[in-house]
């Protein structure tokens, strides 16, 4: 079984949010989700700036299998993204919770994040598959 | 029913992936295609494709059937353990298989065939042999194993005795020979020099762990499948099926036209498509940019549309790679467009070949 870290937020199409205080967050893929999709070998991300609504296809995991869209799970403006995986995609796969953060966002409504999955929710959504 | 290889446990214990290909459980990578795949370009990779259909087909007319069911002539054969890559075509000239034909003697051949298409080739086979003196016998009782790389010879040669050494010893490309327990050719489905091995069931899974523990790394159907590509080989099912002719797969220079009262079948329809030069043909595709191509998307050119018949990423080049069946006007150095996901993007088209012996060339 895949690790699901606890104190992060999930959602079912497999994004994690970390909740860095003052209204921000960390956004990623899970390692369920690099796992399904293999070696990474681009990852589109959106730019500084963007305002991005909870759903919206925002970056794409390029992997040697297969294109996957990756969606907001939080809406807000993307305040940085992680230029590291410009040259290292497979930090997705070898840190997926860590160095393999996409995308980081001011949040426009705090409350969002009480929609999201928690571990246990997440884990429950991804057994159902 | 999922049928599994004599090395599956193996593959298991080195804690492969699994997926379902065509009836089999095979492993798709042991941890990151990717470096599996470097470890084959680089150093020396194996593959079990045990799962692969062995037909040895024996008899009097062995030679005459041959010459009938497949496009390439087997009497170019003339040395024993000599191999040919070939198709066998229906009668419509769409390609049933791609295979490989070792020649021993003329009563005496051994085909190597898909496992997708293991059932339809053996029934396309056996309809065929009628009038012909021959026996159709697969041969389920071996397990097979690919080891690749530009140290694969040098690996494996630790694991023979002083008699198979001397046998491979300086063998050709394209050749097989049978030394004690092994049946080994140097064929190949990477690009990269190496051995294909035929090893009776009861010591596949002792003579991978050998390999195992001379260095080889085990690489699975994923990182097969990026070297092929690169090194612009053709997979069945997806760069040719029974509606595609060998002329339009890349696959024109496995017909032999001469002599030209030999009567395989499909022969009227390719004679009709070449002198019509009406056929696609496939090509070498190479995205510089960001992004990966992938089988099926459109591929746009002046002369008309073609497809992306299969597409991934090339883990040597560091680029997206593919090969596309386009309109024969299309050239080797055009620009074309291929429409990708809420995009086009511009490709160079080059010959079907991206990567030979760990270098690029096209």
């Amino acid at each position: 079984m895949s690790n699901i870290p606890s104190e992060l937020k999930y959602a079912t199409s497999h994004e994690w949010v970390r909740n860095e205080g003052n209204g921000i967050v960390t956004v990623g893929i899970t390692e369920h989700a690099q796992d399904l999709l293999g070696d990474m070998v681009f990852v589109e991300l959106p730019d500084v700036g963007d305002n991005i609504s909870t759903g919206d296809d925002v970056a794409v995991a390029e992997s040697v299998k297969a294109a996957s869209d990756i969606y907001a799970p939080i809406s807000g403006e993307v305040i940085e993204v992680n230029e590291d995986l410009e040259d290292s995609p497979e930090l997705v796969n070898s840190d997926a919770f860590g160095d393999g953060w996409m995308f980081k966002v001011k949040l426009a409504d705090e409350s969002e994040l009480d929609a999201l999955l928690d571990a246990e929710g997440y884990k429950n959504s991804i057994d159902e598959d | 029913m999922v049928s599994k290889t004599v090395l599956h446990a193996k593959h298991i214990e080195a804690g492969a992936k699994m997926v379902d290909f065509h009836g089999w459980e095979m492993p798709i990578n042991y941890g990151s295609q990717i470096e599996e795949h470097h470890a084959v370009r680089t150093d020396a990779g194996m593959f079990d494709v045990s799962h692969m259909t062995i037909v040895d087909i024996q008899g009097s007319d062995a030679k005459a059937y041959l010459r009938r069911l497949v496009i390439n002539d087997v009497a170019k054969l003339t040395i024993a353990g000599k191999a040919l890559y070939t198709g066998m075509l229906n009668t419509a000239g769409g390609v049933i298989d791609d295979l490989i034909i070792y020649f021993f003697t003329e009563t005496n051949y051994r085909l190597v065939v898909n496992s997708a298409t293991r059932k339809k080739d053996l029934a396309w086979m056996n309809k065929q042999a009628q009038g012909f003196d021959i026996t159709i016998t697969e041969r389920p009782e071996f397990g097979m194993i690919a080891v690749q790389g530009p140290n694969a010879k040098a690996k494996v040669a630790t694991l023979l005795t002083a008699e198979q050494q001397a046998a491979v010893e300086g063998m050709k490309p394209f050749f097989g020979v049978q030394v004690g327990d092994l049946f080994i050719a140097t064929t190949g489905y990477t690009g990269e020099d190496g051995y294909e091995i035929i090893v009776p069931e009861t010591v596949t899974t002792d003579f991978w762990q050998k390999l195992l523990d001379a260095g080889v790394a085990p690489a699975g159907l994923g990182a097969r499948d990026t070297l092929r590509l690169e090194a612009g080989m053709n997979l069945y099912g997806l760069d040719m099926d029974e509606t595609i002719s060998p002329i339009a797969a890349n696959m024109a220079w496995t017909i032999a036209w001469e002599p030209e009262d030999r009567n395989f079948i499909g022969r009227e329809v390719l004679a009709a498509q070449k002198a019509a030069g009406d056929q696609p043909k496939l090509v070498g595709l190479v995205l510089e940019a960001k992004g990966v191509l992938r089988s099926h998307q459109k591929v746009v050119t002046e002369f008309g549309e073609g497809e992306i018949t299969s597409g991934s990423f090339s883990p040597t080049l560091g680029y997206s790679v593919a090969l596309a069946r386009v309109p024969r006007s299309v050239k080797v150095g055009d620009i074309v467009e291929v429409e990708m996901r809420k995009k086009r993007v511009k490709v160079i088209v080059t010959k079907p070949s991206f990567v030979r012996n760990g270098k690029k060339v096209w």
